[in-house]
């Protein structure tokens, strides 16, 4: 079985985002990228069940400017088998993400998208549900665990949602969703890294491969929100109950 | 002019508070581009809530009742909305941002190849369409933008919109056929673990009170966090750290990959403020923090600050909030 891993390239979740004076974006100067923390909790399953069931290629997948071959370099450490760039500079909107990884899924034909549920700059949280609609597939989002069942042509799937945990199963191929709970991914080591160079990485213009995925969504401006004042320090339970009582006046 | 279909919520029977902030989003839609709205309960046995929204300003409350959609799958769900929007015309569809909406709705966009927005705080008409504000980057960023089409998916956050107040006049009931035999079958229920009975959901509740690290064990959790829960009628909630500790389920992580909740109040009890936390809350009325240390990053957006060990200072807030 291959199972196809999409990458994005985003900031690392612990820098602070600061928006530019101009609204056209975030600052990115000195900004530290990452692979997608969902998107690594993607990987790791794929690599763990590899590493179970043996029989399986790992495909990591990143759509977008040269440097996402960071990201892609970092999956080939982790233990991934190949790589593929899909190079575009344009801003992509979910529906569009999900229009390319479509076309690749035709021409790797997966047994498996396993993808993060979020990325955590844009919080959209749409792309594998677009692609599952667009290929006809199955689902499972908010995936926290897999178990692949009948020879690997059903996932039974435990999702969280807002009510708690659900459980699933979906017939393969389909595509399915990480939630933070599923694993915990595994360090990049040095001999991963030496072995990633010699891991193949294609890179293929995103006009040659899927030339109608265009975005539907334009920005307009980008914002820093409102920014929350400090209040008082208290010194005492008496002291917090009675602000909350008599000055707030919500209890 | 826009002809929006809301997504009803429901859970148990009971519609999720959440559906009518959604119809206070299609409500300001229409009171600035005229145009009416829709409402659309999917699932098995539906009348009881298809009945609570024929006073929230639809001019119709569609039903679509089957017994293969008893369980909300993403395949079916999505379908059956799919076919609606065509069926009704709507070229607006949105429902409250939930682990429900945010399942089913970019796949029914994808059967009809449209874009979506998520997590919609804001939307204005603007020259024949209109402009959006929506949350990103954990909450650290805001966008305007535009979705160009002539159909249009959104999830909305509840709290950014006023639930209207009920209309005096009904609305009908109109059921939409459904041949669940006709339906997509690659996703299958196997089982749901319910919400812990008893307390509020915390989406819902007026009083949040969240539990952090500082907290070493269920048992300490259920004690103090829980405790003092309790004795405001609140619902319970905590950071990330927590469940992954297992000591909470997911089910009550607020953040930015959890829950969004605006509470009137809400007590972060030894939870440092990390922003992926305070992406879920920092838009609470009153948000009171209680933490050993000074320098936390919580206190920053706390209107309460309270330095102190919650294992000395929750107890003492129980037994001082219970009656006589
Ligand atoms: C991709 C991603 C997504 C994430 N999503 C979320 C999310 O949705 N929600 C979320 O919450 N987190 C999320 N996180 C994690 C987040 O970054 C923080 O790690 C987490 O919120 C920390 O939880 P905490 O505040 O309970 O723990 P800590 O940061 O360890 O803070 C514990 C606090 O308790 C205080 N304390 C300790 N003992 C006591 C005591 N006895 N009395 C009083 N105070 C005490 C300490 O001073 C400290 O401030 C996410 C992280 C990533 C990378």
């Amino acid at each position: 079985m291959k199972i196809l891993v999409p990458l994005k390239r985003v900031p690392d979740a612990d820098t602070k985002i600061r928006v530019k004076p101009d609204g056209s974006g975030i600052e990115t100067d000195g900004v530290k990228f990452s692979v997608n923390p969902f998107d690594a909790i993607a990987l790791e399953e794929a690599l763990r069940l590899k590493e179970k069931f043996g029989d399986i290629e790992t495909v990591v997948a990143s759509i977008g400017e040269e440097a996402c071959a960071e990201q892609l370099r970092t999956g080939l450490a982790m233990g991934a088998d190949r790589a593929v760039l899909i190079r575009s500079d344009a801003d992509l909107d979910p529906r569009a993400v999900a229009q390319v990884l479509a076309a690749l899924f035709r021409r790797e034909q997966p047994g498996l998208v396993l993808m993060g549920k979020q990325a955590i700059d844009d919080d959209s949280n749409q792309c594998g549900q677009m692609l599952a609609a667009l290929l006809g597939l199955g689902q499972a989002t908010f995936v926290s665990k897999l178990e692949l069942l009948d020879h690997a042509s059903r996932a039974r799937c435990g999702r969280e949602t807002d009510a708690g945990l659900e459980t699933v199963t979906v017939t393969l191929p389909a595509v399915l969703t990480t939630d933070l709970r599923l694993n915990e991914p595994r360090y990049v080591s040095v001999p991963g890294i030496l072995k990633a160079k010699k891991k193949p990485l294609e890179v293929l213009p995103l006009t040659d491969f899927c030339a109608g995925a265009v975005s539907r969504t334009k920005l307009l401006r980008l914002e820093a929100p409102p920014h929350r004042q400090a209040g008082a320090r208290v010194r005492s339970v008496d002291e917090l109950l009675d602000k909350l009582r008599h000055e707030a006046k919500v209890i | 002019m826009p002809q929006i279909l809301v997504i009803a919520e429901h859970d148990q029977g009971q519609l999720k508070a959440a559906t009518l902030a959604a119809t206070g989003f299609a409500r300001k839609v229409g009171s600035a581009a005229g145009g009416q709205f829709e409402v659309l309960v999917l699932g098995h046995g539906v009348a009881g809530v298809a009945e609570s929204l024929r006073h929230c300003g639809a001019v119709s409350v569609l039903t679509a009742d089957d017994p293969a959609l008893r369980h909300p799958l993403a395949d079916k769900f999505a379908a059956v909305i799919a076919g609606v929007v065509r069926g009704r015309g709507a070229t607006m569809v949105v429902a409250a941002a939930s682990t429900f909406s945010k399942d089913i709705l970019p796949r029914a966009a994808g059967l009809l190849d449209t874009g979506m927005l998520s997590d919609v705080i804001d939307v204005w008409p603007d020259g024949g369409d209109f402009t959006f504000k929506r949350v990103l980057f954990a909450g650290n960023a805001l966008a305007t933008v535009k979705l160009d089409g002539p159909l249009k998916f959104l999830t909305v956050r509840a709290a950014a919109f006023a639930t209207p107040p009920p209309t005096e006049s009904a609305a009908p009931v109109v059921a939409v056929p459904v041949d669940g035999a006709t339906l997509p079958n690659q996703i299958e229920f196997v089982a749901r673990e319910g919400r812990a009975a008893g307390r509020p959901d915390a989406t819902e509740a007026p009083i949040v009170v969240s539990g952090g690290r500082a907290i070493r064990n269920a048992d300490d959790f259920e004690r103090l966090v829980g405790g003092l829960a309790d004795a405001l009628g609140a619902a319970v909630g905590s950071s990330r750290a927590l469940v992954d500790a297992g000591i909470t389920p997911n089910s009550l992580q607020i953040g930015q990959t959890g829950k969004v909740v605006a509470p009137n109040l809400y007590f972060a009890l030894g939870i440092s403020g990390a922003i992926q936390h305070l992406a879920g809350m920092k838009d609470t009325r009153v948000i009171v923090a209680v933490n050993k240390d000074p320098e936390a990053p919580v206190f920053e957006v706390a209107d309460y600050g309270l330095v102190g060990d919650v294992y000395e200072v929750v107890p003492e807030l129980i037994a001082k909030l219970k009656p006589g």
